[in-house]
């Protein structure tokens, strides 16, 4: 019966266009729709095989603004149990070393955790750091970009699928794993889902419930800085080859120029 | 947010803004589904005449959309407001498969849960509302339509026995139903039935060319000596009460559902006007086109807005049938006046199978007469504001 707790994010949808604040070169959230990141839709997806597997419970943790409850909602639509969110204007700009600690904290509060699973990076910060670093904060083994779980008895089993190669991990609960894109196909939340994600509990708490010192979180107190932004460069026009019965060769050189065969 | 600003093409009047958390889920659930599962091949079941309605039933159930206005026997249980957006969503892709979806849940699931024993709603609503089982409704006949009190279909006793003898036509899923729910005189008024469509007697047969909802399957049905035991009867209902309950159910999610065909045919006319150019500019920087994008814009967030209204007294419980029948007479009536000046914006593609317009045109054909006439419904009114009935 494993107690597993999810960790989500809500993110600005990858299909709109997405920005800093000009201000404090933070995500600009209202310029663009915000959306639970995918790669959480498959960590909750994860969860709920495996509770559906073995009974057990399935917590959803998110740390975000008040709008994240849309995030939430939708992981609880999927089939989880309960929910955790963290909401606290001072965490705003807060980097990945101060959100592990409020997301190390948060999960302190659920009783007997055997599973912490996460998305391997979200698709804003693409940092990918936090799952480790929490495993480090909650004294746990971390089993990350995992593609296969599977869990037995108290240990877990994970195909871990890096650009170098895939390593075989086993850890003995409870653990931290984050998965990859590769891991399972999310279900859509059914109608029924919909309409039970009303009823479930949402405890919202501020850092000060979670005894964190918020001198430790915040744009202020971030170990890094972004000094500087500037939006991508528009795309300048390719060179554009007329096929003269010599397209082939043509392309040939040019590809040969940029080194690329 | 994009979708809260004026001016989103999508919602300009920011009408969903005016939907509970869980209504706007259940929206974006249907999207993603017909996003992914029904829009890139309805285009093809259009030309072809054919859907998988089995599978379609399947995933339709597993969504939850069948019968999801219900209480209990595995149904959902949302808000009417959730059914008609979820009908919205869903006819934006296609009317066939709102009709689908209104048959199923509006018509034999509402009959049976509205009319039904317990022993009934039991053995057939889990089964319609997962989408392994498929109903149809049986009420209009080859010479009753809009007076069905006309209806020759009979049912007389023999001992405790019904045995059932008539024609019942333009029958949504018929051919593919597993529960037919029949309506038939008898010496005691129309009554209601619940035909396995496995019983002796009973046949289907596909009604062919079909030049409008042909991704849906329509059917001729027959009962000639069917034979049913005494519990096949709805216990209660007796007179075209019965029926016309259900169809009010429907009407509502087709003043709901033809919102989603005229957004489409909107959209996709502001975006053909948009990318096309003649003259050395896009076709939406004409003025002549820019008068018709504007009509379109208003009649399609008009109806929005008319749908949701309603959508709010039904869940309050206050909707009057005279009201539904405004609703799906002026809603029907401004998709299918979109529909037509978005084809006129498409110039030939406008009757071109590879843009949605033509399709959505030729379907409201139907959506236009089918549960009620546009005559009908206009009588309705008459009689609502006049006090005087003059149907006949």
């Amino acid at each position: 019966m494993p107690n597993i707790v999810v960790l989500v994010k809500q993110v600005p949808d990858t299909y709109s266009e997405r920005k800093l604040n000009e201000s404090d070169h933070t995500l600009d959230r209202e310029s663009a729709d915000a959306v639970l990141d995918e790669i959480n839709e498959r960590a909750v997806e994860e969860a709920l095989k495996i509770k559906e597997a073995s009974e057990g419970e399935v917590t959803v943790l998110c740390v975000g603004p008040d709008r994240a409850t849309d995030a939430i909602r939708k992981a609880l639509s999927m089939g989880a149990d309960k929910a955790i969110h963290v909401s606290d204007e001072s965490l705003h700009g807060s980097d990945m070393v101060a959100t592990a600690k409020v997301i190390a904290a948060a999960i302190g509060r659920v009783e007997g955790v055997d599973l912490v699973i996460a998305g391997n990076e979200a698709s804003d910060g693409r940092g990918g750091a936090v799952p480790a670093m929490l495993a480090e904060l909650l004294g746990m083994p971390q089993l990350t970009h995992a593609r296969q779980v599977t869990v037995d008895g108290s240990t877990v089993q994970v195909d871990r699928e890096t650009e170098e190669g895939l390593t075989h991990l086993e850890a003995g609960l409870p653990a931290v794993i984050s998965v990859t894109e590769k891991i399972n196909e999310p279900r859509y939340p059914s109608f029924k889902g919909i309409m039970a994600a009303k009823k479930k509990p949402v405890e919202t708490l501020t850092v000060a419930d979670l005894g964190v010192d918020a001198g430790e979180v915040g744009l202020a107190n971030a170990w890094s800085t972004v000094l500087e932004a500037a939006p991508k460069p528009p795309r300048t026009a390719g060179q554009r080859v007329d096929d003269e019965g010599d397209g082939g060769t043509k392309i040939a050189e040019y590809l040969v120029g940029q080194k690329l065969i | 947010m994009a979708s809260s600003a004026a001016g989103d093409p999508r919602d300009f009047l920011g009408v969903d803004a005016g939907l509970a958390d869980e209504e706007r889920d259940i929206r974006d659930a249907v999207r993603e589904h017909a996003g992914s599962n029904l829009a890139p091949h309805v285009a093809e079941w259009f030309e072809t005449g054919m859907l998988p309605a089995r599978e379609l039933a399947k995933e339709f159930g597993r969504l939850g959309v069948l019968g999801m206005h219900l209480e209990g026997y595995g149904c959902a249980g949302t808000s009417a407001v959730a059914y008609g957006v979820a009908c919205r969503e869903l006819e934006a892709v296609d009317s066939g498969l709102r009709s689908f979806v209104s048959v199923q849940g509006s018509l034999a699931m509402f009959a049976i849960h509205r009319w039904g024993s317990e022993e009934q709603r039991q053995r057939w609503l889990p089964g319609m509302a997962a989408g392994e089982l498929l109903g149809c409704f049986g009420l209009t006949e080859p010479d009753a339509g809009s007076d069905p009190g006309a209806m020759r279909t009979r049912a007389r006793r023999d001992g405790s026995d019904w045995v059932l003898d008539g024609t019942k036509m333009w029958i949504t899923n018929g051919t593919v139903a597993d529960v037919a729910v029949v309506w038939a005189q008898t010496d005691d008024g129309v009554r209601g039935f619940l035909v396995p469509t496995d019983t002796p007697g009973f046949t289907a047969r596909e009604i062919k060319h079909k030049l409008s909802l042909r991704a849906s399957l329509t059917a001729e049905l027959v009962v000639d000596g069917v034979r049913l035991p005494a519990d096949a009867a709805f216990p209660e209902v007796r007179g075209l009460r019965g029926p016309l309950s259900c169809l009010n159910e429907a009407r509502f999610g087709i003043l709901f559902g033809v919102v989603g065909a005229a957004r489409t045919c909107y959209e996709a006319a502001l975006e053909y006007t948009l990318a096309r150019e003649q003259f050395g500019k896009p076709l939406a920087a004409h003025q002549l086109t820019q008068r018709k994008l504007a009509d379109l814009v208003v009649e399609v967030n008009r109806a929005a807005l008319v749908a949701l209204h309603l959508g709010r007294l039904k869940d309050a419980g206050t909707l009057h049938h005279h009201q539904v029948s405004f609703g799906k007479l002026a809603n029907v009536r401004a998709a299918l006046e979109v529909a037509r000046t978005a084809r006129t914006l498409l110039g030939a593609n406008g009757i071109s199978l590879e843009y949605p317009v033509i399709r959505h045109l030729a379907n409201l054909e139907t959506v236009l007469t089918y549960e009620g006439t546009e005559e009908m419904h206009a009588l309705s009114l008459g009689q609502a504001v006049t006090g005087i009935p003059a149907f006949r």
